[in-house]
Parts: structure tokens; sequence; C-alpha cells
């Protein structure tokens, strides 16, 4: 497709981002398929033009990997696809996940220019296509480089683990990844659903392609259980390991009856019907077991996330309970948006305080408490604030808690030699050393619970100073 | 892939398999247990690790049918692959060097109990073991435990084999023998017996444990699908336990958290019947 100057000055002046077609909230909520479609090629071209090619990009500031934006949409406006993905792969080794799941209206698109006066370019969009491009016409192993006859060890085969892993390999290291689960992928597994990330057609794609890389991946192995990292060097002849092994555990609320049947962490609600499938049960064998009445409590991506999935497998209702305002919500804004469009109803500025349960201890309802908000607190949102006398009771059968996720200490337990910090995560510095040499570490266990881009952008740093480090050794 | 090398028959819907497993077999210890999933569409189950053979690297599993899980896997032969199998999750068990330890084990906890009382017996402990069954048919493992029991007492609930009644009743006797010390009880078998043994040893004010079976997901602890109160306070099965103090285990929480896939369970199980023409057998969920 070839525009003319009219066009372009014209696209340079569209307000809107180009749409993406959609599936409709009402057949959607029944079915588990992706619900964006994504740009075809010539909407792409398109919306690419939207760009100003500005000298000084801002958006590359928002973008935690500083992917060269400008020049990939360069690319793609001028209809060279195959280089804009090169380019876009320099240093976003995801981005068939990342242009699905980063929140780009506060990175990337949040500094466009362009969203000064109007909507921003659709950069998220945009970085779809070209992976989508890519994954439809086959993505081409590089040749093997010359083995360096060192060996590193990957723990978590989440979006940290696997960036590591794959950089590592094209490096010429022998690389061995150690996955706890039975599957790859980490929290684009288990956590993110099939309507937002489909598994076989996007994730099980960059998983074989790290294979294709010569990672060897062992799933089915716990570190700290099946083997220690200290045992990885010493017994298993390991010269370097990054561990990678995300925020997985769950929180709770700590309030009376939550021990209730119905009640759920998302962790476990997601991986059931996630990573288990308990949505094809009993086809597949995990079932889930779910009310007609559903409380989400929390208002991040994983809450979105287990409202949006409760719907699709059938609840009549479906609550999120936050107890600050929506402009704190942390949620990306399209997920939010598609939960609005779904009926998810927001039950915003409430709290629960207890768990209410029948004689046979199944759930029947949470008593909440209204809140307002007061003055910004350490993580410089609004302090929310119990209003006295404000109780009710919520008529819900089932609860699903999602307010956030904590490291796992199960390598801080069993690994000598590591540093620890105050949440439980994994001290490490800019390039992922941490205190013990030759150990790396990065992604939602260094940070505490973040975003993909993040975690890929620390598994791509560590993986440079790991080559740094293993050549010198 | 975990290939299964060895497959014994224990009763009639009780089965023994030794699967091949090293990195596992290498460091499993006594309490703990492993995760295995059958095929790509089945479901994580956790199993006691009975016994272990680092130099074989095998990992022996035994199990009672009561689940479509546990009939599917019952129905795989020596040679054939179990798809999943991770381990050694949970604590190793606490164990003390000297001294007399009463093993209590109940049906399906028989199983479980034999690789706790053989770790007792081989750091030097005297262990008086008493296990129960509805029916004889039903017990297992019964000379496994003798090799490794000072005494072993036998109770049928229908009186087929041994003392016609229950575990408690011998446990009773001993507790009442003023003679003999019993520095710790560990009990393992259906949740009303563990519940029925906590509430009898407890007035006695002897230590006693229970390994904990709730359902899981994971085992690594992120799920909290298996969690637990214990002394007030809420605990991961899996990766706390699963082996606690008796007296602490609020049993009513855990009872009726176990039921909560019921009637799943029973659909899927009714399923397997269907497609596999199997039917028949033993229903009940353990
Ligand atoms: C439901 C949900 C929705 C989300 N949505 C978004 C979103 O839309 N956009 C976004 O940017 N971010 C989102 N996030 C956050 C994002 O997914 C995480 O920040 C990111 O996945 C972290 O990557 P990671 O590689 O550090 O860890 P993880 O993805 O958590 O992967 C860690 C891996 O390590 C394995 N592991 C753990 N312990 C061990 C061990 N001892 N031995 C071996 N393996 C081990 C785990 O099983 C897991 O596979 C979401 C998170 C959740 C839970
Ligand atoms: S800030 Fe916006 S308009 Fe400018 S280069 Fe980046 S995407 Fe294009
Ligand atoms: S089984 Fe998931 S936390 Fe224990």
């Amino acid at each position: 497709m070839k525009l003319d100057k009219d066009q372009i000055r014209q696209l340079r002046r569209m307000k809107e981002k180009h749409p993406m077609p959609e599936q409709a909230p009402e057949e959607r909520i029944k079915n588990y398929n992706e619900v964006p479609f994504g740009y075809d090629a010539e909407t792409a071209i398109k919306e690419a033009n939207r760009c100003l090619q500005c000298k000084d990009a801002k958006c590359v500031e928002g973008c935690p990997v500083e992917v060269d934006i400008p020049a990939f949409i360069k690319l793609v406006a001028e209809g060279k696809f195959d280089e804009g993905i090169k380019k876009l792969k320099e240093k976003n080794s995801l981005p068939a996940v990342c242009g699905r799941v980063c929140p780009q209206e506060s990175q990337c698109e949040a500094l466009c220019l362009r969203g000064k006066k109007a909507e921003p370019v659709a950069i998220g969009r945009l970085e779809r296509f070209l992976a989508d491009y890519e994954l439809a016409k086959g993505v081409e192993t590089p040749p093997k480089p010359a083995s360096t006859g060192k060996r590193v060890a990957i723990v978590g085969a989440g979006p940290a683990g696997l960036t590591a892993a794959g950089d590592l390999a094209k490096m010429g290291h022998e690389v061995v990844l150690f996955e706890a689960f039975h599957a790859t992928g980490g929290v684009l597994r288990y956590g993110i659903p099939e309507f937002r990330l489909p598994k076989e057609k996007v994730l099980q794609r960059e998983v074989d392609y790290i294979a294709s890389l010569g990672v060897e991946i062992k799933t089915n192995v716990v570190i700290g259980k099946t083997l220690t990292v200290d045992e990885l060097f010493e017994e298993e002849g390991f010269q370097a390991v990054f561990i990678g092994t995300g925020a997985g555990l769950p929180q709770f609320l700590n309030i009376p009856g939550e021990n209730l049947n119905g009640v759920f962490s998302a962790n476990e609600f997601l991986t059931r019907a996630n990573l288990m499938k308990a949505y094809l049960f009993p086809e597949y064998d995990t079932p889930i077991k779910l009310g007609k009445k559903v409380a989400v409590v929390g208002a991040g991506n994983v809450a979105m996330d287990s409202a949006r999935t409760s719907l699709r497998l059938g609840a009549e209702e479906v609550h999120i309970v936050y107890r600050r305002s929506d402009k704190e919500m942390p949620a990306r804004a399209e997920e939010i948006e598609h939960a609005k469009e779904e009926g998810v109803v927001f039950n915003l500025l409430t709290n629960p305080v207890r768990i209410i349960g029948d004689e046979n201890g199944w759930v029947t309802g949470m008593e909440c408490i209204k809140m307002e908000l007061g003055e910004p607190d350490d993580s410089g949102r609004a302090r929310p604030i119990p209003i006295e006398g404000s109780e009710f009771v919520f008529d819900v059968d089932t609860i699903v808690i999602a307010i956030g996720q904590n490291p796992n200490p199960l390598i801080p337990q069993t690994t000598s030699g590591l540093k620890i910090g105050r949440w439980g995560t994994i001290e490490a510095d800019e390039e992922g050393a941490t205190s013990r040499p030759g150990v790396f570490a990065g992604g939602d266990i260094v940070t505490g619970a973040a975003t993909v881009i993040l975690a890929m952008g620390a598994g791509k740093v560590a993986a440079r100073a790991m080559d740094k480090y293993l050549k010198a050794l | 892939m975990f290939k299964i090398v060895k497959k014994r028959d224990l009763a009639d819907v009780s089965k023994l398999m030794e699967v091949e497993a090293p990195l596992v077999a290498r460091k499993a210890q006594p309490g703990q247990f492993i995760i295995l999933r059958i095929h790509e569409n089945g479901e994580r189950i956790p199993l006691t690790i009975a016994d272990s053979d680092k130099e074989k690297g095998t990992i022996t599993i035994i199990f009672q049918e009561v689940g479509k899980t546990t009939k599917e896997l019952g129905a795989l032969e020596e040679g054939d692959s179990l798809r999943d199998f991770v381990g050694p999750l949970g604590q190793a068990m606490e164990l003390p060097t000297s001294g007399r330890v009463i093993a209590v084990g109940g049906g399906v906890g028989i199983a479980p109990i034999y690789p706790k009382v053989k770790a007792f017996h081989q750091a030097g402990m005297e262990v008086i073991s008493i296990i129960g069954a509805r029916t004889a048919d039903l017990l297992i493992l019964e000379d496994e435990m003798r090799a490794v029991s000072k005494e072993l007492h036998i109770c049928t609930d229908d009186g087929t084999k041994g003392h016609h009644g229950f575990v408690s009743d011998i446990l009773q006797g001993m507790l009442d023998d003023k003679s003999q010390k019993i520095d710790e009880i560990i009990a393992v078998g259906p949740l009303p017996m563990m519940r029925v043994v906590a509430n009898q040893t407890k007035p006695y004010g002897i230590k006693t444990v229970v390994s904990l079976n709730p359902i899981m997901v994971d085992g690594t602890g992120m799920c909290g699908c298996c969690r637990v109160s214990v002394g007030g306070e809420t605990k991961f099965t899996c990766v706390d336990g699963p082996v606690f103090d008796a007296h602490q285990v609020d049993f009513e929480e855990l009872t009726r958290r176990g039921q909560m896939y019921l009637p799943e369970e029973k659909e899927a199980l009714d399923k397997y019947k269907e497609e596999c023409g199997c039917g028949g057998g033993n229903s009940e969920i353990g």
C-alpha cells in the first residue's frame, strides 16, 4: 500500500488511534478466545503514519527497555515489516507478549507527543502487529554460535528467565532452564488468561523459539527442593545462575472467614483456570468451584483477569471491590475498559472486613466498610480511611482475593550468601548481580510484583552481565 | 516423562508403584511428598513418598483407587510413563533419636505412615504400630509394618482380622497403661480418625502429630489452596507441613475444605467409568 502526501498529512492530523477490531462483549464472555483481533497491514501502515517521527522522541524514554520506537514505526509506515520486527527485537525479546500486555498508557504512549492534543500513536498495537506478522510467517532461528563451554542455569521460566536464557544461548553459552511447574511461561501461563494472551498461538511459540536456540528446558524441578542453588554450582557444574522465580506467593486479607469454602487466592483461581484449564472441566481433570455471585478484591491486572475469567466460567454477577477510587486502580486501562464493557460492577472505596459463611462453611456474604481518601501514603497514593458506621453486607458466594503477591521464600531460604530485602525480594544491582558471585537475579523476585516488560528487561541486562562474568572466569 | 518400573497390587484397590525419578530420589526424606500428573489433561495430585532408592533412582508411591485420577493411575502398567512428577515437597519430619513412639495408621493412611515408622525405627526409636481398616481386604503393608515395628496391632471395623473395632480402642489401652511411657504419637489416616486421635491424646499432654492431605494445586506455596488453621494461624500444608501438631489443627475447617469439590470429583469419576467401562469399585473419596 502506498499513501500519497495528502493522505499522510491527514493521518498526522487524525485525532484518534485506529481502532483495533475486537469480539463484541456479549459474545466474548461466552468464550475464552482472544478479545482484540489485531491490526491488518493496511491499518498498521496508516496508524504508523500518525507518528510525527520526533527528533527527540519522548516515547522512547517511557519504554523500560528503550525500544527505538520511531525507527520501528517508520519501518511499519514504509511497509518494511521484516526490518521493523528486527528493529523491535533488538531491545524486546517478547514483542508478541508485550504488545498485548504492556501498560502502554503509562509507559511509551503516556509520553507520546501526539498524546498532548489527541490520542497517542497506538505504539502497543503496532508492536503486536509486527510480532504477529513474524509469528505468522515463521520465526527464523539464528545460526548457532560457537560454544563458549560455559554452563549457565536459569531458574524460573517466566519472562525474566526466558529472556535471560535466550540471550545467553545466543552468546554461545550452554543454558539449562529449570521450572517448578510442569509448563513454562510463569505468570504468562498460569496467570494471564487465554483471552488476553493466547497460549498456543503466542506464548508457546515464544518458548519454542527460546528452545530452538539450544536452551535445555527442564520442567518439574523446584529449585530449593529438588536441587538447591548451591548444588547447581557444586554438583551440577554450572558456573553462573540466574534467578527469575517471580512473586508467586499470594497475599490474603487476614480477616475472619478467609478459609471458608468459596474463598480463593487469585493465584489459585487463575492457576486452576489457565494452567490447569479448568474452564474445560471435565475434559481436563481439574475443576474450579464458582458460585453465581463473585466478588474480586483488588483492582490490578490480577483482579481484572479474575473478574473476567469468572464471567467466562459462567458467574451471573461479578464485582470488583477496591478500597481506593478509580484513579488509583493499578490495572492496565484496556483491562478496566474491557471488564466494564463485559458487565463487571466496580465497587470502589469499599473494603472487606469479614467474610460470612453458612453452617456448612460456604461463603454467603462479605461484610464491607465504605472508605474515603486521605493524605497520600508511602506509595504516593491517597490513603483510604474507613468511614465509621458504614458497614454493610455484600451478598456473594465466591470471593477471589487479588491484592498482591510476594516473592516465594524457597530460594532465599535455601541459598547461602544471598542478601534478602525487606519484602523477601533478592537484592541485586542494576546489572542483576546479587551479593553472591555468579548468582544473578531479575524480574519480580527482585522488584516485587511488577510488569512483564520490566522482568524481560531485567533478564536482558543480566544476560549481558553474566556473559561478561563468565568470560572473565 | 517418568517411567513406572514396578507395580504391585497390595489389596483390592491399593497399588504400589516404583517410579523412575532420580533427582527426587536423591533428596527424598520421610514425611515429604510428590505431585504427579498422569497426562496432558490430568490434574496434579499429591502422594506421600512411601520409599525411595537413591541407587536405583526410584520413588515408591502407594495409593488407593478412590477417585478418577487414582483409578486412572492404577490402570497404568510397568513400562508406562507419567507426564509429570515433581518433588520432594513439604518439610521432612523431625526425628528424635530415642524414645517410644506409637504410630496409628488407618485405611488410606497406612501407606503414608509406613515411611515415617521406618524412619523412626532406623533412627533407633521403639515403635508400636496400630493399623486399621474397614475390613481385612483393605489392610495393606502388614509385613512391611511388622518389620519396622516393635509391636504391630491390627484392627478392622468388621472384625475380619485382629481387634474388632477401631484403632482408637487399642490406643486408649496404651494411654491408660501408666507403666509404659509414650514420647510421641503419630497418626495418619482419614480425617475423622486423626481428629479422634488428637482429641483422645490431648488430655494426656503427649506430643501428637498428624500428616495432612488437603487438596493441592502447585505444592510449592503459590496458591494457598492447601491452607489449614494451626494454632489459630493460617499455614500452607505443602510448604509448612504436611506434618503438624495434631492438638493445634482445626479439623473442622479441614474437613469442610476437603469436601469442596466432592460433586466435581464424582462427576469426573462417573465420566471416567463410563468411558473406560470399568465401573464398580469403591467410589468413596479419601
Ligand atoms: C494475573 C496476572 C496478570 C498480570 N498482567 C500483567 C499485564 O497485563 N501486564 C504486565 O506487564 N504485567 C502483568 N502482570 C505482572 C507480570 O506477569 C509479572 O511482573 C511478570 O510475569 C514477572 O516475570 P518473572 O519472570 O519475574 O516471574 P514469573 O512470571 O512469576 O515467573 C517465575 C517462574 O519461576 C518459577 N519458579 C518459582 N519458584 C521456583 C523455584 N524455586 N524453582 C524453579 N522454578 C520456580 C515459577 O513457577 C514461574 O514459572 C500480571 C501478573 C499476574 C499474576
Ligand atoms: S512520541 Fe509519539 S509521535 Fe513522537 S516518535 Fe514517539 S510515537 Fe512517534
Ligand atoms: S498447594 Fe498451592 S500453596 Fe499449597
